[in-house]
């Protein structure tokens, strides 16, 4: 671990992007590799097609969704900043100190158990109105689902996770009553890529 | 054993006084008391037919257990040519004193179970071996000659292979794997550490105590280290699953007691060839370090083979159901067998038999041969595993004793130390590459949990005689019962006392469900994003090659539809197509939910486990010998309920679900529960409860409120089973959702 900074000469604004992200320079380093390599014509951003290219990625459920949080909305490209940003919310937890060392009001690391859980609020909600419908909702099990199940069965499901989260009634689940709902879970261990760490 | 139960209370204490109290409670103490007497009944068939003069030889065996039998037996004389009666127990000799034995055993079990507080005291080895001491003195004082004892290769050809395979078919298969390598790392280090520890050190006080123990030489040392060191999966089990513990911990133990068997084999048969060299070099260190490799992965490759080819034959016994069992237990039998004959790790071997060709199997077969496969499994290793305890007792009655404070006391001492030291040392390390680190409270049980039995004791019988021999199985069978009994039963006061994590998690929400898959294929795609070979992507891998190919290769064409939900939907078609008025009628979406009963529920969490590719360490139920639990993560194809006689259809439908809930609570309380679900287990139980309907359709009307009238409800479900009962349906009842 711990490389000397030279090898991270190559990227733009590496100091910052690991001051931002938490990220070690070795671990720059190596997203940068993986970015050049997922990059095939070498325009030193990211296409739809370049993530399409990831064999795997098509054949996961969601695959769609996740490609399309890496992009900004509106935009069609991502640079290697945008990549290593939404990359972090998937580095394990700091249990200690903050790395950022900034006391008060400092923004929430991307890496904290409310910035992952945003992260997957997000992919539910594609209209970004900070609520998940109940449409959202049955999207995105339709997609897991693989059209395996009846629509019935899909309606009574999400009929189901909605009754069980929203707490104000408003037929449609909030950021809030999500991160409530999985209280339970251990979304820290869960939501890390120890590749990250 | 006398049950300490108040009696039941008589209905009408006045008008009748004695009569029917005294029949109530006389009938049930009258049955209580049958059974001690059956007890003492086949003791004392065992010592009578057996004459006392004979001195039984400890190797000298008829074929199957270490008896040794008389010839001839007593028989009725009458002078004249014809007789009438006469008894020839030379005819049936083995076979009687082996399925004595085994009533004696499964007796002494009954009783445990039925004496009141003493379970949840005592664990069962412990009363077990104590009976199994009790029959041992009795005939030891009767013949005045030391009782028959367990020889080793009835141990390990017979007795061994039951359990071995019944732990294995129920393994937690996900925990299993996701732990593998912890497991790994406690089996495979920490065995070597142990026995080098022990080996040496007790080396070491043999040369000290030079009057004594001079003759024990090194080797012997690291041979007897090699046959204790071993943590034993009968006596852990045994243990273990009356004490609650979280599933990591339990699958860490057992994973570990399992998987040593390997280093053990080796190690003990490479000092035992050592021993019998003249000399050793280095290279024969070295090609020993190469054995245990070998050994290992060639157990798991002739497991692999013959669970492969034990699914693929399974594939076609539509025709045949009945012996469909029968495949199972001959194809893993045969791998441990023929691992055995390999010099191969054969616990190794049958237990990667088992893991490999569950889910092809209980896809493949209809549900009674399935049923019939866990009953026999958990029979089998139940009866395997009583037998071995009560002969742990009975074998240590013996004359072969000989005592020697330093060497017993220091191996006891030795035996703690390093495993404790070794358990610390080996969690600190591993705690950096887990996820979920192993805790304090979980390493001292780990360490306190590392009992030994009836592997060591069996190892020990097969050392090459040599004078201090005597010693090693005094110390063994010393080492052995302190273990099942001081560790046996002080863990788990000690487990209450440090409050290890007890299975709490209740069951997740369907949102936690939905969620957590969601994180999951979250997890996967970053992780193809990011290039890294996590733990997602060999599961992925493994899951697609399974479907692509195992799957169709290894399971019926007709059973091969993934997803159950496709096949109940299939069926609710049909049954819309005859008309039936139980078809569930359409969801109407914008119905206000009522609160959805548990069944429904349940229904809710099976489909989406089913069909949302679940990498998720879900709540599995711990291993139990008592009772089946089922397993409910999805990479079987379930069946969900019905059996459509009137179809003719093979398409039948369970919904065992153990809901790991029920896990909670004392054991009695727990016991109670779960001896009602596999009290449930009995094939075709026309169960006159309420029985849980087919999944998907309890799902749908679930969220159908007030339906028209017109339409058959499925709920409230006691109306269903009088109607269904002329169907003969296959019934699993949820008992312990009743009992919440």
């Amino acid at each position: 671990m711990g490389s000397s900074s030279s090898s991270t000469e190559r990227i733009p604004d590496a100091q910052e992007l690991m001051q931002e992200t938490g990220f070690s320079a070795a671990h720059l380093v190596r997203l940068y590799e993986r970015f050049e390599f997922l990059d095939k014509d070498d325009r030193g951003e990211l296409r739809l097609d370049d993530f399409e290219a990831v064999s795997e990625l098509a054949m996961n459920p969601i695959g769609d969704r996740i490609i399309g949080a890496f992009f900004s909305p509106g935009r069609e490209t991502v640079d290697f900043p945008s990549f290593v940003r939404i990359l972090a919310h998937f580095r394990p937890t700091d249990t200690n100190r903050t790395r950022n060392g900034r006391n008060g009001a400092q923004p929430e690391p991307a890496n904290s158990r409310t910035s992952k859980l945003k992260f997957a609020f997000q992919l539910y909600d594609q209209d970004r109105d900070g609520k998940v419908s109940r449409e959202e909702l049955l999207q995105v099990l339709r997609m897991m689902l693989e059209m395996q199940v009846t629509e019935e069965q899909l309606q009574s499901i999400a009929e189901r996770a909605i009754q069980e989260a929203d707490l104000d009634r408003d037929d449609a689940i909030s950021f809030d009553e999500f991160k409530k709902s999985l209280e339970k879970v251990d979304i820290e261990h869960k939501m890390s890529v120890r590749f990250l760490e | 054993m006398c049950a300490a139960r108040p009696p039941p209370v008589s209905t009408n204490p006045q008008s009748y006084s004695l009569p029917p109290l005294l029949s109530q409670h006389g009938c049930r103490m009258a049955a209580l008391w049958t059974l001690p007497l059956l007890l003492s009944g086949c003791l004392l068939g065992c010592l009578a037919l057996t004459p006392p003069d004979e001195l039984p030889q400890p190797h000298n065996l008829p074929p199957l257990l270490g008896f040794n039998g008389s010839d001839g037996g007593p028989s009725v004389d009458l002078p004249m040519a014809l007789r009438v009666f006469s008894v020839d127990y030379h005819h049936v000799q083995a076979p009687f004193e082996i399925v004595l034995w085994i009533m004696l055993a499964s007796l002494a079990k009954l009783g445990f179970h039925w004496s009141g507080r003493v379970p949840a005291v005592v664990p069962e080895s412990c009363v077990l071996i104590m009976v199994g001491l009790l029959v041992g003195g009795v005939i030891y004082g009767v013949r005045h000659s030391a009782p028959p004892t367990l020889s080793a290769d009835a141990f390990f050809l017979f007795l061994l292979p039951p359990i071995v395979l019944d732990a294995g078919y129920f393994l937690p298969g996900r925990l299993f794997f996701e732990n593998l390598g912890t497991i790994l790392w406690y089996a495979v280090l920490g065995t070597l550490w142990n026995v080098l520890g022990i080996g040496l050190s007790l080396y070491g006080v043999c040369l000290l105590a030079q009057s004594s123990l001079g003759d024990v030489s090194l080797l012997h040392c690291l041979l007897f280290g090699s046959l204790i060191a071993a943590v034993d999966p009968v006596a852990v089990l045994s243990v273990f699953q009356e004490m609650h513990v979280n599933e990591q911990l339990h699958i860490l133990v057992f994973g570990e007691s399992l998987l040593n068997d390997a280093v053990t084999v080796v190690l003990y048969k490479l000092f035992e060839s050592f021993l019998r060299l003249p000399s050793v070099s280095g290279l024969d260190v070295l090609l020993g370090g190469c054995r245990v490799v070998v050994v290992g992965l060639g157990g798991l490759c002739v497991g692999l083979f013959f669970g492969l080819v034990a699914a693929l034959t399974s594939r076609f016994t539509s025709k045949a159901q009945v012996i469909a069992p029968l495949f199972v237990f001959l194809y893993s039998y045969l791998s441990y067998l023929t691992s055995e004959m390999l010099h191969l790790s054969g616990i190794m071997a049958i237990v990667t038999c088992a893991v490999t060709m569950k889910q092809y199997v209980e896809a493949n077969v209809s549900e009674h041969s399935n049923t019939s496969i866990q009953y026999f499994l958990k029979m089998w290793s139940s009866v395997s595993e009583t037998l071995i305890f009560i002969f742990l007792g009975v074998s240590t009655i013996q004359d072969v004793h000989m005592w020697s404070w330093p060497f017993v006391c220091s191996t006891l001492l030795l035996c703690l130390i390093w495993r404790a030291t070794g358990v610390l040392l080996l969690t600190a390390v591993v705690n950096k590459l887990r996820r979920n680190a192993v805790t304090f409270r979980d390493q001292f049980i780990i360490a306190y949990g590392g009992l030994r039995g009836a592997i060591c004791f069996s190892l020990v019988f097969l050392i090459d005689d040599f004078p201090k021999k005597r010693l090693f199985i005094t110390t063994t069978i010393v080492v052995i019962l302190f273990t099942v009994f001081v560790q046996g039963m002080t863990i788990k006061p000690l487990v209450e006392l440090l409050d290890v994590k007890r299975k709490k998690r209740a069951l997740p929400t369907v949102s936690e469900e939905i969620h957590s898959r969601l994180i999951d294929h979250l997890l996967a795609g970053i992780e193809d994003v990011v290039g890294y070979w996590g733990q997602h992507y060999w599961k992925d891998k493994f899951e697609q090659f399974n479907k692509k190919y195992l799957r169709r290769f290894l399971i019926r064409e007709d059973h091969q539809a993934r997803s159950s939900i496709l096949r109940v939907y299939q069926e609710l078609e049909r049954r819309e197509q005859r008309g039936d008025e139980e078809a569930p009628p359409l969801v109407d979406p914008r119905s206000h939910s009522r609160l959805l009963l548990p069944e429904e529920m349940d229904s809710i969490r099976r489909i989406l486990s089913r069909n949302l590719q679940n990498f998720n360490n879900k709540q599995t139920p711990a291993y139990s010998r008592h009772t089946l639990h089922q397993d409910t993560t999805m990479d079987r194809t379930r069946k969900p309920l019905h059996r459509h006689q009137s179809l003719g259809e093979r398409h039948t439908y369970n919904t065992i679900t153990h809901w790991p809930q029920v896990e909670d609570g004392e054991f009695s309380e727990s016991h109670r529960v779960r001896a009602g679900l596999s009290r449930s287990h009995t094939v075709c139980s026309i169960s006159p409860r309420p029985v849980l309907q087919d999944s998907s359709a309890s799902a749908q009307t679930a969220p159908a409120d007030p339906r028209p009238a017109g339409d058959d409800q499925v709920f409230p479900q006691h109306q269903v089973p009088a109607r269904r009962t002329p169907k003969k349906q296959l019934s699993f009842v949820l008992e312990n959702e009743k009992q919440q």
